[in-house]
């Protein structure tokens, strides 16, 4: 039997709005605080209260990131989806369940180890009310689980403490129900499990955080003064991110005044116009949204694309099309964003793999938007944005700058003999421009209809052919100012791994699975579009290029061939859309199964 | 939108103002629009403001949507910045420009269908937001650049060129703007510039959103027998509540009005207003009865203009935000930005 410390994953079923987050919260980070690499994803409903939730932890040694789809051990506390989760759990596993109440005998399996503890009586016997008994419920499984798994008890009783530190009350009902949990199972059950953990001490250069926040904190740092959104999932918590960090860090010590706005829009497209005011207007603003706001922003984005004004906005993509499952992942507006609005447009977008990225793509989505003077969409997912992932700690440069991009301050124009806002003074295809209020030779007028380079309306064919002619150039040189893709090369490949975004993690751990199996492969991940060269070199490197992603049309592997000019014949697609994040399971099997076609 | 240069020759004559600029200066390119437009007069009416007002142009922003209204923001302040946005969206752009620079003058003009049809859910927003901005209504009730089909604001049973009957109800920008707790409403008849142009001085001035609706008609579209938005239905139909007239902060109060005739109104920037009543129990302070007074009209068959309603004490969006003073746009990056050890020492928190 191979060795599980520190190697396994389990997964805990509840009803949300009983408090379980606060506990799943409490036992992923005692196992980070052992130093020990460690990831949860929330599969959570679309609703406030009662329906099921399940959250995912998975503890690996390696540091592999990705959602697994074998549970050593289920908790399962919820009646609803006992027999679902009964049936989850791996052969030879564990389950641990309320045995206030007995399991019926459909739900017994052989092969499963089964561990009761009577979560409900404990709490019944040793709290008053029933608000605190069911939160205290919650508190007594990470007891339970903290016995099972190992978890150093020192550590829970910190982590309890730093919470609870403004609160004793509380402090005092949740250490309880710690150690009603702990003991019950202690006096019960042979401790730990054979999954169980060890401290290690591979966590210490890293934190425990999800993308929106750490998004969030991009925003903050890269300077954006103005924050416009409609509240909308799973974006949600990047505005609120940021709300949280200005409140903090932008708040004037004295005046008691706020060094930044946030906009609540009635929906979307006010959302993006008022990004679009006050990015016009000289500040750096951003809007968070999902997939049914990029819809509704594609009039105001192919505005910005061509009065050329920068504009920040983050999708967050979840589950398509129309509302499609709003709690769930997926990478479905891959398309959508690249050439959002009608006619001929293309924006530059930006694709993170994890929090990091999604901290520094969020500060390079400002330089690169005032710097091309367009929109730059950053496309994030629910699995970034939402789920808690173990990565390096953030780190800032103090000499970074703002890249504010071609703008004339009053001097400048004061020493100008004219300005015309589209002439492509410097050849690069990317013109001058002027903000309101600063000089009376700066004046202009930003239309979305025709214009000419000197700024004046135009129904000529050749004046307005020139000018977006001259953004098209524009926006693909942008190619080489993007974050470049991610290359790995591993000796004996002859075939390619091409993907985006959250799929990072999965692909790197199916990569090492496959290249133990003697399946050396080499690795591509683009990180921003429009595609650089690299990127079409890669795919004419190999022979066959799997393209993974989360949707059901291949949307990248459409983007590479308008793209790049690479024949479809040397793409071979790897889907994954149901909805939960990608585990190395998925890119194993569609490898395998497409090999299986190839030979 | 489509306009003409026009061509920068300056009278020696000319009557110049506090900055030395005569009124040729706040003037915009050609107008393109039909001649006889009311919406001409009213961008007449705009110059007349800002060169009374003495605002140097380029410190003022316009914004517009989509439709003939949106074309004139082009036909007055050249020096000023403008954005001619989409259709119906522009208190969203003005909003988020306000919110950068608080410090911009800023300045819009949208049309019934910009406004009252396709923009409806924005202007209300904008109002609710009290976004610091004179938002100028060109009504005519009728889609001029698409050849004459209703808008939201032509009246029930009025008919159109080719003699169609408008069975729906109308929208009110005024009325309506009261009930969203808009802080300055007015109504105005584009030929009507005495009225006009104090009211749009006050607008400019007003601490927030300043709400005008001004009928302006339409020669080529709704300018008929059957039209209640026509030249000749306006003159007929209009009854001014109140006259206002505008006070610098600098200028003696000079009129003497018969006592008790007179309400005075003190706004934002020390500046006041008169209101001369017209209708003795009109109280343009009074939000409901103001309502009530307007509804009376309508029932009436009266057009009420006038500044029908102001709350100078308000605070506007960014003075709600509690923001700094002066524009977000001009703080240094060192205050925005904590840097590497606050960030360092706020990981903690995700550990």
């Amino acid at each position: 039997m191979r060795d599980q410390t520190n190697d396994f994953a389990f997964k805990i079923a509840t009803a949300n709005g009983t408090g379980s987050a606060s506990a799943n919260g409490l036992i992923m980070q005692a196992i980070f605080r052992m130093g020990v690499p460690v990831t949860g994803k929330n599969l959570f409903p679309s609703n406030i209260q009662g329906l099921p939730t399940w959250y995912e932890i998975r503890v690996s040694k390696h540091g592999y990131t990705a959602r697994t789809p074998i549970f050593d051990l289920m908790v399962a506390l919820n009646p609803a989806t006992y027999a679902k989760d009964v049936a989850e759990v791996r052969s030879g596993g564990w389950l641990m369940y309320d045995s206030t109440w007995p399991l019926h005998d459909e739900l017994i399996r052989d092969d499963v180890t089964y561990i009761g503890v009577p979560l409900a009586q404990l709490c019944n016997e040793n709290f008053k009310g029933v608000r605190e008994r069911i939160l205290m419920k919650n508190i007594a499984y990470a007891g339970a689980l903290s016995a099972l798994l190992g978890i150093d008890p020192e550590i829970i009783l910190e982590l309890t403490k730093e919470k609870y530190s403004r609160k004793p009350a509380l402090l005092d009902s949740n250490q309880k129900a710690i150690d009603l949990g702990r003991d019950y199972v202690h006096a019960n059950y042979d401790c730990p499990l054979p999954i169980r953990l060890q401290p290690m001490d591979a966590t210490k250069d890293s934190i425990l955080i999800d993308g929106n926040t750490s998004a969030s904190l991009g925003c903050l740092y890269a300077g954006a003064t103005v924050g416009a959104w409609y509240p909308i999932t799973p974006a949600t918590s990047l505005m609120e991110g940021f709300k949280g960090f200005c409140q903090k860090y932008r708040v004037d010590p004295e005046t008691k005044q706020n060094r930044y706005a946030i906009l609540q829009a009635e929906d979307e497209l006010s959302a993006i116009g008022m990004v679009i005011g006050a990015s016009w207007a000289g500040a750096r603003a951003f809007t968070p949204t999902a997939g049914p706001g990029i819809s509704l922003m594609g009039e105001f984005l192919g505005l910005a694309y061509y009065a050329e004004i920068p504009a920040v906005v983050f999708d967050v993509q979840r589950t398509g099309p129309s509302t499609g499952m709003p709690t769930r992942t997926q990478q479905g507006d891959l398309m959508s964003c690249a050439y959002a609005s009608h006619g001929d447009t293309k924006h530059i977008c930006l694709f993170p793999s994890d929090p990091r990225e999604a901290f520094e793509m969020a500060v390079a989505a400002f330089d690169l938007a005032e710097r091309f003077q367009t929109p730059v969409i950053v496309l994030s997912d629910l699995d970034i944005g939402m789920n808690d992932w173990m990565i390096p700690k953030l780190t800032w440069d103090d000499r970074y700058r703002p890249d504010r991009g071609k703008v004339l301050s009053a001097e400048e124009l004061d020493a100008a003999k004219n300005f015309a806002r589209y002439l492509d003074v410097d050849g690069d295809g990317i013109p001058y421009r002027t903000l309101p209020g600063v000089h009376p030779k700066g004046s202009y007028f930003t239309r979305g209809s025709g214009h000419s380079k000197m700024g004046a309306y135009t129904e000529d064919s050749d004046e307005y052919q020139e000018v977006i002619d001259r953004i098209a150039r524009k926006v693909d040189s942008a190619a080489d100012a993007v974050p470049s893709p991610v290359i790995l090369h591993n000796k004996g490949a002859r075939m390619g791994i091409v993907t985006v975004g959250a799929c990072h993690a999965a692909c790197v751990e199916a990569m090492d699975l496959m290249a133990a199996d003697g399946l050396p492969l080499d690795y591509l991940r683009v990180r921003g579009f429009p595609f650089g060269d690299e990127v079409r070199q890669f795919l004419e490197e190999h022979e066959v290029n799997f393209v993974v992603e989360q949707n059901r049309d291949g949307q990248l592997r459409s983007l590479l061939m308008l793209e790049t000019g690479v024949p479809r014949s040397r793409m071979q697609s790897i889907l994954y859309y149901a909805g939960f994040p990608l585990s190395a399971h998925h890119v194993v099997t569609g490898v395998t199964s497409k090999l299986g076609v190839l030979v | 939108m489509s306009y003409l240069a026009k061509p920068k020759v300056h009278h020696p004559s000319l009557k110049k103002n506090a900055l030395g600029l005569t009124r040729r200066d706040y003037e915009g390119s050609l107008s393109t629009l039909c001649a006889g437009c009311g919406h001409d007069s009213i961008t007449a009416a705009i110059v007349q403001a800002f060169w009374e007002l003495e605002i140097e142009p380029y410190k003022v922003a316009k914004f517009s949507g989509i439709g003939c209204s949106s074309k004139t923001p082009a036909y007055f302040l050249r020096e000023a910045h403008g954005f001619n946005s989409v259709h119906g969206r522009m208190p969203s752009i003005a909003a988020g420009a306000g919110a950068a620079n608080r410090d911009l003058i800023m300045i819009g003009v949208s049309g019934d269908g910009d406004s009252l049809s396709i923009g409806l859910g924005q202007l209300c927003h904008a109002i609710r937001r009290n976004v610091n901005l004179m938002y100028v209504l060109e009504n005519n009730g009728v889609y001029g650049l698409t050849k004459g089909q209703f808008s939201a604001s032509a009246d029930p049973g009025s008919t159109s060129k080719r003699g169609e009957v408008n069975s729906m109800s109308a929208i009110d920008g005024a009325l309506m703007a009261l009930t969203l707790g808009a802080t300055f409403v007015a109504r105005c008849f584009s030929g009507d510039k005495a009225q006009l142009i104090p009211i749009l001085k006050a607008g400019l001035v007003h601490n927030g959103f300043a709400f005008i609706d001004v009928i302006s008609p339409c020669v080529t579209f709704n300018d008929h027998e059957g039209s209640t938005k026509s030249y000749a239905y306006t003159r007929e139909h209009q009854i001014e509540l109140v006259q206002a007239d505008f006070v610098p902060v600098r200028e003696e109060i000079e009129a003497e009005y018969a006592p008790g005739s007179v309400q005075r109104v003190q706004l934002h920037d020390g500046s006041h207003l008169n209101f001369r009543k017209v209708a003795e129990d009109y109280d343009a302070t009074d939000r409901d009865k103001s309502y009530a007074y307007i509804r009376k009209c309508d029932e009436a068959g009266e057009v009420a203009t006038g500044l029908l309603f102001i709350d100078p004490d308000t605070k506007d969006m960014m003075e709600q935000a509690q923001a700094v003073p002066g524009p977000l746009t001009s703080l240094r990056f060192e205050d925005l930005c904590p840097g590497s050890e606050a960030l360092e020492k706020l990981q903690m928190r995700f550990r």
